[in-house]
């Protein structure tokens, strides 16, 4: 499973470095968030992988920390999904206004010449 | 400690009359002056009531811990030295405000006149009353800040702009060197504390880093003291109004520096270094000044120099390394405020009455301001050192001290000759502003006609006279127990006999004296000639312009470096910085592996799953699926995000992260209406067209795909090889022991986020609160391209159909389309919502949350917006989203502040389990309340960027600006 969640990481990454660097704005959008996605699961793994061990205490009477699964990265990640979502609307909002005022989707504000 | 605490009121008080002061109306002239004098003599008065603590050696001090594990404390120490330099702040304070009262004019805005003196004088009481040295660079700093102010005051004058920027420059950038100085004596002390570092002279002298700190700390002192080769910023702040000029650049801050150097004197001086450099500045500032003092045309420009000179007298008796002369050095300094403070005001006057400064229009003012005359040629005797004023007390010790032996080196053996030149010149340039200005037949054509001043515009420099006079005349009687106090607080066991008197024989000194009053008149009478031709700057050294090189330097590194390593590094383009800055993330991720060597870890993963490999096939043909259609294809592209994003909602859920997996799928939703909305207003674009691509842009994929891949598997075998070791002990284990016994909650996660790192949530959701609020004022301005102005084209179609269908009016298609679907959208609210609060309300147990049920509300509102359109739901809802970001987190800095209430520090979370009849018992943790918090900002912040996009179509689209030349051939380019 490690070797799976590693690959997807890679392929996500991969696919948002990609668009990352093209010319349109849209691209880079699309790319951005495949981007987030590849790290939230890269800062998640870093807690290492369990199942059916949701930080959720069940007792809390007797706590024993190697019943659950690591909360930290989980508490990271949680508000970098709500960031990372702020994020993209801002850079929505500027690739729209760019668009309005440059009359071009491109990354520069400008045709390549 | 409550004896130091009128120490603290000293410092404080200024500041706060500066806020109030900042506040009054502009016109409020008489209510600033009251404030401001009002403040300046009770700091006065609190600082000479502090006499008594420091007469017999005592030294007061005050402390706050700060941060005491980085040696920072707040603390505020006085003794001897620190009491006279602090009642001369104070003090000539005082006289300031009151002759700013009849100098200023009714038509500047006096109240921020005052404001700025005020926290000028605060931050002066800072350095002054400072026990520990980051926080004397502190105030150090402010007071190059407020001096920038006050020079630029009338900020409608070019020359008060250049002037004010040339001193905040030269002297914050000497503030810099001061840091980094005083950080390497709190290396070498292991402290910042004052009375420390004071006891740790040999220390400091023998350490390795004594040369550096010395030329930091020196770079400091004698920028702020204007001392060569840093003087020239000294004459261009006398661009600022004439109270200024005498209270910061004569008396208080260009003294900084050399109460800088007289603090440390007993820690860094002694040494060769310190003499070889220390006495040659202060001995080439003591000639430069005084000689281009004699050739000034302007009043203020002479006393400018002349400042300067005094300044460089002081810095070479400190550099001499000799206890007398240390002595001298303190002695004249007080002296030099008292006389120069009252010359500077008498040149206000001469200003403020006849309308100009130059000495070459003034004549004969005798006749008209006798009283004023007298006084300026009392003070002016005192500059040149004339017996029974108190100039001459001190110059007779600079004489004896010049003429003693220290360094055996050519430069100790010159002093005495270069100091009797100085003094002669001094001698020379006090005629001129007195003879010059003062007597010879009366001036004509002069902008007012001149006349004495109003009584108490004067008062300040009779009082400054008769000390003068009085400390001149006894010295024993007046100014000797607090000279030795002060001198025994720097000087300690040192401190060597000295004698304050008038008459001590005939002896070299008074010879010297003697030589140089009388050569010094004799050369202002050679001089009457070139004088009188009114020449601009002084002869021989008129090229020798700092400010010219100043500007240079300037020049060069601002413009010309800047300039250059922006065409070396820089570019406007985006993907060229993008892929920079990938590739070096790629590189410096490769290089520990390259010297290191990967190795996989042993620890025994989870076992596979073929479900699992399935499901990320899926995904990963997803990501692969949308960067390859993001170009033509932006609908598909964000379908197939959308799946990637669900894959790897549903491995959250898998690998034990049910809060991650709903807060992903909830924020998933609204980023999929987020792009709808946008995608409105991007340009078409169809696969085919422009096909053709160029060598230089498959050179460009290629790079980028090799990039890409390599980023890909770089992050894989990062990845790798962290999931396959085994996880070390790491502060988790703390919050999951603690998350229920001190948080009071069962969910972890979310005990953290509320609780724990309370904080950290705190700064996000402001975060978020910005970006929503950025986003609505973006738009607010939108402007679309012109092509997306109209309406689109399947909208268009329908309508179309609906004008050619008989039985339907325009717009029906439009309306009928998700009737269905609409209806059961408009049920699903309440529903919705409940859901929202549900989740919101077991977040502390289960998982949930603020964060997922304020997106969930959102949820509930956006879907009302899709089912009915805009301008039904605003007719029926009204949803305010900026009062709910608002109080949102209102509610949560208040429950963070609550805890202040019971004593514990921010964002303490207290809970309990109440019962409540007819539900039993119900965790009740103020932690729910800050979640509440989270909730209103994430509901507000999340509706309004949806709502604010979701507008633009429906508002009456803004004519958009006629598109630039080029745009529009680009345009059709990309069409």
């Amino acid at each position: 499973m490690e070797l799976i969640l590693a690959l997807a990481i890679g392929v996500l990454t991969g696919s948002g470095v990609w668009l990352l660097l093209r010319p349109r704005t849209f691209q880079v959008i699309i790319g951005l968030s495949l981007l987030s996605y590849a790290v939230n699961l890269f800062i998640f793994g870093m807690g290492r992988l369990r199942v059916g061990a949701a930080p959720v205490l069940e007792n809390p009477d007797a706590v024993d920390p190697s019943l659950y699964a690591d909360p930290l990265p989980q508490a990271l990640v949680l508000t970098a999904i709500v960031i990372s979502f702020a994020m993209t609307a801002l850079f929505l909002v500027v690739m729209l206004a760019s668009r309005g005022l440059s009359g071009t989707d491109h990354v520069d504000g400008r045709e390549e010449s | 400690m409550s004896s130091g605490m009128p120490l603290l009121a000293i410092v404080i008080l200024p500041f706060i009359g500066s806020l109030i002061a900042a506040m009054l109306r502009q016109n409020a002239r008489n209510g600033a002056v009251f404030l401001a004098g009002g403040i300046a003599l009770s700091c006065t008065i609190l600082t000479a009531l502090q006499y008594p603590a420091v007469r017999n050696r005592g030294v007061l001090r005050i402390g706050v811990e700060w941060i005491p594990t980085l040696g920072l404390d707040f603390s505020m120490r006085l003794d001897g030295f620190t009491w006279l330099f602090a009642v001369l702040v104070t003090g000539i304070g005082c006289l300031v405000v009151l002759y700013a009262r009849y100098y200023m004019s009714p038509a500047d805005p006096v109240p921020r006149f005052f404001a700025f003196l005020l926290a000028f004088m605060g931050a002066m009481m800072g350095i002054v009353l400072s026990g520990n040295l980051i926080q004397l660079v502190f105030f150090w700093e402010l007071t190059s800040l407020f001096s920038f102010l006050l020079i630029g005051y009338w900020h409608h004058n070019a020359s008060a702009r250049d002037g004010a920027r040339m001193a905040l420059t030269v002297t914050a950038t000497g503030g810099l060197c001061l840091l980094v100085g005083v950080l390497l004596i709190g290396h070498i002390v292991g402290s910042y504390d004052l009375d420390q570092v004071l006891s740790s002279g040999d220390q400091i002298r023998n350490s390795p880093l004594y040369l550096p700190t010395l030329i930091l700390v020196l770079l400091g002192a004698l920028t702020k003291s204007a001392q060569f080769p840093f003087h020239f910023w000294l004459p261009h702040a006398m661009a600022a109004p004439t109270p200024v000029s005498a209270y910061l650049h004569s008396a208080t801050m260009v003294k900084a520096g050399i109460f800088l150097l007289i603090l440390l004197w007993p820690v860094l001086s002694g040494t060769e270094a310190w003499f070889y450099i220390v006495v040659s500045a202060g001995l080439c500032t003591l000639l430069l000044g005084a000689y281009a003092a004699i050739f000034q045309q302007d009043l203020k420009g002479l006393l400018a120099y002349s400042t300067i000179s005094h300044l460089g007298l002081i810095t070479l008796l400190l550099g001499l390394s000799s206890p007398l002369a240390a002595v001298a050095a303190i002695f004249h300094t007080m002296n030099h405020a008292t006389f120069k403070a009252s010359l500077f005001m008498a040149a206000g006057i001469i200003d403020h009455e006849t309308g100009t400064r130059d000495i070459r229009r003034l004549s004969g003012l005798f006749r008209f301001m006798p009283i004023t005359a007298t006084l300026a040629m009392v003070a002016a005797a005192a500059m040149a050192g004339v017996p029974l004023l108190n100039g001459f007390l001190s110059k007779e010790m600079f004489f004896a001290e010049a003429a003693a032996f220290h360094i055996d080196s050519l430069l100790d053996h010159s002093l005495p000759y270069f100091a009797m030149l100085a003094s002669a010149f001094s001698v020379a340039y006090s005629l001129r502003f007195i003879h010059g200005v003062f007597f010879g037949p009366p001036a004509t054509n002069l902008p007012r006609t001149p006349h004495e001043p109003p009584h108490w515009m004067r008062f300040p420099i009779e009082l400054l006279v008769a000390v003068c006079l009085l400390v001149g005349i006894v010295p024993a009687m007046t100014i000797k127990p607090f000279l030795s106090t002060a001198v025994y607080a720097v000087l300690g066991p040192n401190t060597p006999y000295y004698s304050l008197a008038i008459w001590h024989g005939f002896n070299e000194p008074l010879l010297m004296s003697v030589i140089a009053l009388v050569s010094g008149i004799v050369l202002y009478l050679l001089l009457q000639g070139y004088l009188a031709k009114g020449v601009e700057g002084p002869p021989l050294v008129r090229r020798l312009k700092g400010q010219r090189i100043f500007e240079r330097i300037l020049v060069e590194v601002s413009w010309r470096w800047a300039r250059s390593l922006e065409r070396l590094f820089g570019t406007y383009r985006l993907q060229p910085q993008l892929r920079l800055l990938v590739a070096f993330a790629v590189v410096a991720a490769l290089w520990p592996l390259y010297r290191f060597g990967l190795a996989m870890g042993s620890h025994q993963g989870t076992a596979l799953d073929p479900a699992f490999l399935l499901l990320w096939i899926v995904g990963g043909l997803c990501a692969i699926g949308a960067a390859y259609q993001a170009k033509f294809h932006r609908l598909a592209a964000m379908v197939l995000l959308g799946g990637a994003g669900l894959i790897t909602c549903i491995t959250f859920v898998w690998f034990s992260a049910p809060d991650l997996a709903i807060t992903q799928l909830l924020v998933e939703i609204v980023t999929t209406v987020l792009i709808l909305l946008g995608l409105r207003w991007l340009p078409k674009r169809f696969e085919g067209e422009g096909d053709a691509l160029s060598l230089g842009s498959r050179v460009r994929r290629g790079r980028d795909l090799m990039l890409a891949v390599a980023a890909g598997s770089g992050m894989t075998l990062i990845a790798y090889a962290v999931l396959t070791r085994p996880l070390p002990d790491t502060i988790s284990r703390f919050f999951v022991e603690k998350a229920y016994s001190e948080g009071g909650g069962r969910n972890i996660v979310n005990v953290i986020l509320v609780d724990f790192r309370g904080f950290d949530t705190f700064g996000e959701i402001v975060v978020l609160a910005i970006v929503a609020v950025t986003v609505f004022s973006l738009l607010r301005r939108f402007r679309p391209a012109p092509e997306s102005v109209e309406a689109p084209e399947q909208q268009r179609e329908q309508n179309a159909h609906d004008s050619a269908s008989p039985d339907r009016a325009v717009g029906d298609t439009l309306s009928d389309y998700i009737t269905i679907p609409g209806i059961i959208m408009q049920w699903l609210f309440p529903a919705i919502g409940l859901v929202a609060i549900y989740l919101f309300l077991r977040g502390h147990d289960l998982p949930g949350g603020g964060f997922a049920g304020g997106v969930t509300m959102s949820i509930a509102l956006i879907l009302q917006y899709m089912a009915g359109g805009t301008r039904w739901v605003e007719a029926r809802l009204r949803v305010l989203p900026i009062r709910w970001m608002g109080l949102g987190m209102l509610c949560a800095a208040a429950t963070g502040m609550g805890s202040w209430l019971f004593g514990y520090p921010f964002l303490t979370s207290f809970f309990q389990y109440l019962t409540v009849p007819g539900i039993g018992k119900v965790p009740a943790a103020s932690a729910l309340l800050f979640d509440l918090g989270i909730f209103a900002v994430v509901v507000g912040a999340t509706v309004l960027i949806l709502i604010a996009l979701a507008h633009q179509s429906v508002r009456a689209p803004r004519i958009a600006r006629p598109p630039l030349p080029a745009a529009t051939d680009m345009m059709k380019e990309d069409v």
